[in-house]
């Protein structure tokens, strides 16, 4: 199978999991509450969220253009055959890009001066390679919203499997399990993820599993801490008494009642994620193609002079709004969902 | 208490082990001594230099068991050089990892101890202010300020800072560094400065959360039954019983300050320890890379210690046992 169908499939497995588990969530009433509650709060964050969702979506899924296939010669024909999604359509190809900087809005390049090669204007300018801004920020919604939310999806199991397991049985499983969270812990983090990132190889791949093995120790404390409390109360003792099984008590007494926590995390380590991405970038060894990328770039043309400063701004103030409206989601989330604070404002 | 230092100690060593582990397999198993070899003598190295280095580095070992010389293989090698503080030589240009340290050191707490002094300072005072004025508008403005600070990547403020400070206003030297002690304060200032931007949002939501929950005791009411001034109760009473969540946020970082920031060294050409893992990494250079990961977990787990103890001294209920 092309490569472009598989990460096609796995955007498809991914969009539908949520629905799934947006639709399985709606039948409850807790949640469809608390979803309520969270859109009357919050519509602005989460209409600016969507809209990073859509355009990450816009450019996960791919496909090659066939009517125009042997029509063109040489070079050309390649670049027509590549996959291209709906946000690489939007822009114009290869070919027309230009030769280094030119302006925001400019028709000509910023340096020397030249006809821009592109009919029409670059609405954010183009970078050191000519390369069009606005696209290539647009791009960077995508790598964002995979590595905090992949990375996500490697935390969450991780710590909810050790958590409580840990917290359940207790004993024993528990030593080795909080043997295994304080040695992970007591590594610096950043220092703990250069060193994975080094081992394992650059990538998008290594980034966001380097990212899980650093981020889920945290979570699986708090899992754990939850578990021992969940364990003693009377449902789970009368769950027991009935003859339920371990495994059925934990699926069905202990998982459910931790999935406040889970979605509280979901959304507060999202953001850390994305930021860690973004200081990875700036040492070398981000993704290509992130926001953190792109201001690696930058990092010298404001002591340009005449100072550039479209790249700079552009991917900064696109991260910028990002991880604002994640940390701003988050906080409405956790107001809503943790009992604790629901307790104090009563 | 003594009782308690030692098995804490003891529970410390065990971590220490399986830290020791980890970066075992990390180093040793995850990426072989085949490739660290390979990276720093060339892709296209005859086989003879690649084992020769290998040779050189202690690479060739047995991996785990030397049956000839029971205590002879890297993962020996590996525990024992580590616990003594032998860490040999760079992988990359074969000079003395400790000999780094040292010149590491200096710098890097040069930068580390004002910033981390400073921002005690500013964010406890700021955090007292914001919790002073709790549930009015200043509260809420202070709130949405830290959310919007803690928003901006550190890079950018990285990046932002050395543009404002240095470019434009040209207060201070743009980069670089110089130990003598008349000019060493021109060329921290910009870290300076930054770090202490990039870390307000973060510190000063959490000092504030810390004591508006504090805020909310009885004792806190009492006092005010009393008579006693909202200013007096914040500082007497609600600083000196948030302590405990305060040290545990702040004791355990004081041993990593040795090793420095990596950001702001590498921007601003401090040669500390930051800006050595930072060369470690675009040099391949592992031995050195290894040597960092394992020197920082020790502080940090010593760090962690001197937390517990640090209880000990402001609470006198908190008995380690």
């Amino acid at each position: 199978m092309e490569p472009y169908l598989l990460s096609n499939a796995v955007v498809v497995v991914l969009v539908g999991g949520l629905a799934a588990a947006l639709a399985s969530a709606r039948r409850s009433r807790v949640w469809r509450d608390a979803g309520r509650e969270l859109v009357r709060r919050r519509p602005i964050v989460l209409a600016v969220l969507l809209a990073y969702v859509a355009i990450g979506l816009l450019d996960s899924l791919a496909w090659v253009s066939g009517s125009s296939a042997g029509t063109t010669q040489g070079a050309d024909t390649v670049s027509i055959h590549k996959p291209r999604s709906a946000i690489d359509r939007l822009f114009p190809d290869e070919r027309y890009r230009e030769k280094s900087y030119s302006a925001p809005l400019a028709d000509r390049e910023f340096l020397g001066g030249a006809p821009l090669r592109h009919p029409g204007r670059h609405l954010l300018g183009t970078d050191l390679l000519g390369r069009d801004v606005l696209y290539q920020t647009l791009k960077g919604a995508r790598v964002a919203l995979l590595v905090g939310g992949f990375t996500t999806l490697i935390v969450i199991p991780l710590a909810l499997l050790f958590g409580v397991v840990a917290g359940y049985f207790g004993g024993r499983v528990d030593d080795v399990i909080f043997f295994l969270i304080s040695t992970l812990a007591s590594m610096p983090s950043l220092l703990l993820l250069i060193a994975l990132i080094m081992v394992l190889g650059r990538g998008p791949v290594q980034v966001c599993v380097a990212l899980g093995i650093t981020g889920w120790v945290g979570f699986a404390r708090v899992v754990r801490g939850e578990t021992l409390k969940l364990r003693e109360l009377d449902y789970v003792h009368a769950a027991r008494a009935l003859g339920a099984s371990d495994a059925r008590i934990v699926l069905r007494h202990i998982v459910p009642n931790l999935m406040h926590l889970v979605v509280i995390t979901f959304v507060l380590t999202f953001s850390g994620f994305v930021l860690a991405e973004a200081v990875l970038s700036w040492l070398g060894i981000g993704i290509d193609g992130s926001w953190g990328r792109m201001i690696d770039q930058a990092r010298d043309e404001l002591s340009r002079d005449p100072i550039i400063w479209w790249n700079l701004v552009s991917a900064s103030v696109a991260l910028f709004g990002l991880i604002l409206a994640v940390n701003l989601l988050g906080d409405a989330v956790r107001d809503i969902l943790d009992p604790r604070t629901l307790r104090e404002r009563a | 208490m003594w009782a308690y230092v030692v098995r804490r100690l003891a529970y410390s060593l065990v971590i220490i082990l399986g830290v020791l582990f980890l970066l075992f397999v990390l180093f040793f198993l995850v990426t072989t001594p085949d490739d660290i070899a390979r990276k720093a003598v060339g892709e296209k190295a005859p086989p003879q230099a690649l084992e020769q280095w290998k040779k050189n580095h202690g690479y060739d070992k047995p991996r785990f068991w030397n049956r000839e010389h029971p205590a002879d293989s890297m993962l020996v090698d590996h525990f024992r050089r580590m616990l003594t503080f032998d860490f040999g030589n760079s992988d990359a240009d074969d000079t003395p990892i400790w000999r780094r340290l040292r010149s590491g050191a200096g710098p890097s707490l040069s930068l580390t101890l004002p910033l981390f002094a400073l921002g005690l300072l500013l964010t406890i005072p700021l955090g007292l202010l914001v919790a002073f004025f709790r549930e009015t508008y200043i509260d809420r403005m202070g709130v949405v300020l830290c959310v919007l600070a803690m928003s901006i990547s550190t890079v950018l403020y990285i990046i932002g800072g050395q543009y404002l400070i240095a470019r434009v206003l040209r207060w201070f030297p743009i980069s670089g560094f110089d130990p003598s002690p008349v000019v060493i304060g021109r060329f921290l200032a910009v870290p300076v400065l930054v770090g202490l931007l990039a870390g307000v949002g973060d510190s000063v939501r959490f000092y504030r959360a810390v004591f508006v929950e504090e805020s909310g005791r009885d004792y806190v009411r009492t006092a005010r039954a009393k008579g006693c001034g909202e200013a007096r109760i914040l500082v007497h009473h609600v600083l000196r019983n948030s302590l405990v969540p305060i040290l545990t946020q702040v004791v355990v970082v004081i041993p990593s300050l040795v090793m420095g920031s990596i950001l702001l060294e590498s921007f601003f050409g401090i040669p500390g320890l930051g800006s050595i893992t930072v060369d470690a990494i675009n040099a391949n250079d592992f031995a050195t890379l290894r040597t960092m990961v394992y020197l920082g977990s020790l502080l940090f787990i010593l760090g962690q210690i001197l937390t517990d103890v640090s209880y000990t001294l402001v609470d006198p209920r908190v008995r380690l046992e």
